[in-house]
């Protein structure tokens, strides 16, 4: 069988599982739709949380990430990952205890106000969209290149599967389908990174492998060979950073505090049984997670050896068939600079090959000449990533949808019937939009990925940790604290992105801080205006006070309650 | 919205305040982990650590790709260990409830 039949085998018979699941788990009440009936057990809530987690960057870009940018890539992995600590220690526990259906709920019920729930709302769908229209580029590279479709079928397929689940299953139909993808991406993700860190180390455990000897007698380490290899060529060495201290600080910051204030993933925790469980299962999801984070950096350094050793200084006549293949894609190229039919890769003027850092976990089967049915997997597990993630952000902007903002705020007299026919509209018309987004990609996708975190950083996180942690914290506080981070960020970002690209370099920014790692200085002003602003305000009512008395205590969570 | 349930009602106000102390101190001690291991030995002090080897890496460089990620593993299993002792302690545990 060739590869491409494999690969239709591989990413239909994924497609028909998912759709299995859609139908046995229909959402038949709101509970159902936004929590999952509240009864996830924590294991399967983790694996759950770490597909809707993964997304397409993490699966597909990070690894190419890493490999390009060596030691500096160790912001993601820390940041994406140490998240989950303050998430685990800080909010998830709480949330739960809480025991609503979103995250603006919480926000506007602690701070006893509809314009504390409409600002949240306001951050969560700019948040959630930022990340979609992410994923759904996600979904049409691996439709063109593997499938050979146009990249717009490849999205309206994609779509019609995200369709078929998250509009009849809600929460309910995405956890299960969730927990089915994470098994295919670990693994599709852990088979070749597997056979690649045999066949250059012997070793077969990738994340000891990138220590071990490479295995061609010289006697290097694999870091060690790249770092000579890279310097070689005029590159920096891959075990040495570039970027300052600070910056580093304030990137992995921003990262770790806004992974923690994301709500497509809080909300995760509101789908399992008790307050014990949310701890429990933020723990398996980190385990989940860890696996391929912690396999990605080793990807990351076997790839750059690779593509160094089969490409540098070898005929274009006799370059490998992954090289024309994804020539075809446009994500590599080669210019004949010299005319000498040779391919020089170096970091000067001279370099004649552009590789796309997309391609790295793609077209690292076919670099590794691994058999037709690993490239079919990895495209069927590159699927998974996106449609998971996609599925979990569509329903936090449906579900604020439907519940903040009609139930709660314009139409606080429609029936649970109704509300749940408004969170399934809701959800459909997401999908659409999000599947515009995947045909007609604005140009500044890639630009604002750096927004989602940063703003979930500076908004979201310090409302809801003041709001379990500091009791006066009152709704004139949290208020203002979210609006002067939000604003803060968002015009930093929009500064040095779009009005004036050319001063985005260290001696402009704010303390040399990137627009990357702004989130983290939003953050500090945030909970500084909250502070400063409640001190001076009236304090929360009783029956608020009360409220923070009882999610601090675990027992008695009971089950998600309508209200 | 007041809606402290029965089950709080009959645990002292001493035990809520004890019980709240204390996984104050424990968030502490994690958190102070959580930060050494990432934002310490991950990058400030990576480049000292550099000099030093671990399983064929430079040791910062292995807790900044590596390290790290394990850390915080341990530390939430920890944290959910610790707070399971201290709530039965308190009798404040949510065991009763229905299981997973």
């Amino acid at each position: 069988m060739t590869t491409q039949v494999l690969t239709y085998l591989f990413v239909g018979a994924s497609f028909l599982l998912y759709i299995g699941i859609a139908i046995w788990s229909r959402a038949g009440s709101t509970k159902d739709f936004y929590v999952a009936g509240g009864g996830v057990h924590p294991v399967m809530n983790g694996m759950a949380t770490a597909a809707d987690w993964m997304s397409a960057a993490s699966f597909i870009s990070m690894a190419g990430i890493i490999s390009f940018m060596g030691r500096d890539g160790s912001v993601y992995l820390m940041g994406w990952t140490g998240g989950y600590v303050l998430l685990a220690l800080l909010l998830a526990p709480y949330l739960r205890k809480f025991g609503r259906f979103t995250v603006p709920d919480f926000i506007g019920e602690r701070y006893y106000s509809k314009t504390a729930r409409i600002v949240a709302v306001i951050c969560l769908i700019f948040i959630s969209f930022t990340y979609v229209a992410g994923q759904m580029r996600g979904v049409g590279i691996v439709f063109s290149r593997y499938l050979e479709v146009d990249v717009s079928t490849g999205v309206i397929i994609g779509m019609a599967v995200v369709f078929m689940y998250a509009v009849l299953g809600g929460m309910k139909g995405i956890t299960y389908t969730q927990v089915a993808q994470y098994c295919v991406l670990i693994f599709a993700y852990m088979v070749p990174a597997i056979f690649i860190s045999i066949m250059i180390t012997d070793n077969p455990i990738p994340q000891l492998g990138f220590g071990s000897e490479v295995n061609d007698g010289s006697g290097l380490s694999v870091l060690q060979k790249l770092d000579s290899v890279l310097i070689d060529l005029g590159f920096n060495a891959y075990t040495a950073g570039t970027k300052s201290t600070i910056d580093v600080f304030a990137i992995t910051a921003a990262l770790m505090f806004g992974t923690a204030g994301l709500p497509h993933v809080l909300v995760r925790f509101f789908t399992v049984p008790k307050v014990s469980d949310a701890r429990l299962s933020a723990g398996y999801a980190l385990v989940f997670i860890a696996i391929l984070y912690t396999t990605a950096p080793a990807v990351a350094s076997f790839a750059r050896l690779n593509l160094v050793d089969t490409i540098h200084n070898s005929s274009y006549e006799q370059a490998p068939q992954w090289f024309s293949n994804w020539e075809q894609t446009g994500l590599v190229s080669w210019e004949d600079k010299n005319a000498d039919g040779i391919m020089h890769y170096s970091a000067g003027s001279e370099n004649e090959v552009k590789v796309d850092r997309d391609i790295m976990v793609l077209a690292n089967p076919e670099i590794a000449n691994l058999p037709g049915w690993v490239i079919a997997l990895v495209a069927a597990g590159g699927v998974a990533a996106a449609l998971s993630t996609a599925a979990g952000l569509l329903l936090v902007i449906s579900s604020a949808i439907s519940h903040d903002v009609l139930k709660q705020t314009l139409m606080p007299n429609i029936s649970e019937k109704q509300e749940l026919l408004f969170a399934r509209l809701a959800a459909a018309v997401a999908v659409c939009v999000a599947g515009l987004f995947g045909i007609y990609p604005p140009a500044f996708v890639a630009q604002v990925v750096a927004f989602a975190f940063g703003l979930a950083a500076a908004s979201l996180f310090p409302a809801l940790l003041l709001g379990i942690f500091y009791k006066p914290m009152n709704k004139e506080g949290a208020i203002t604290g979210m609006l002067a981070g939000l604003i803060f960020t968002f015009s930093y970002i929009v500064y040095f992105k779009f009005i004036s690209p050319q001063l985005n370099t260290t001696e402009h920014w704010l303390f040399g801080i990137s627009p990357e790692g702004i989130g983290s200085i939003g953050m500090l002003l945030n909970i500084i205006c909250a502070l400063g602003v409640s001190k001076i305000t009236r304090p929360p009512p009783l029956e608020v006070q009360n409220l923070v008395d009882d999610i601090r205590i675990p027992g008695g969570a009971g089950v998600a309650h309508q209200h | 919205m007041s809606n402290r349930s029965d089950h709080h009602q009959e645990i002292s106000e001493q035990n809520l305040t004890g019980y709240w102390q204390s996984n104050l101190r424990l968030l502490a001690k994690l958190l102070t982990v959580w930060f050494l291991v990432s934002f310490g030995c991950g990058v400030v002090l990576a480049d000292w650590l550099d000099q030093y080897s671990l399983f064929g890496f430079k040791l910062g460089f292995w807790f900044a790709q590596q390290g790290a990620i394990y850390a915080f593993v341990a530390l939430i299993f920890i944290y959910a260990w610790q707070m399971k002792i201290l709530e039965r302690k308190f009798g404040v545990d949510d065991d009763k409830e229905r299981s997973s």
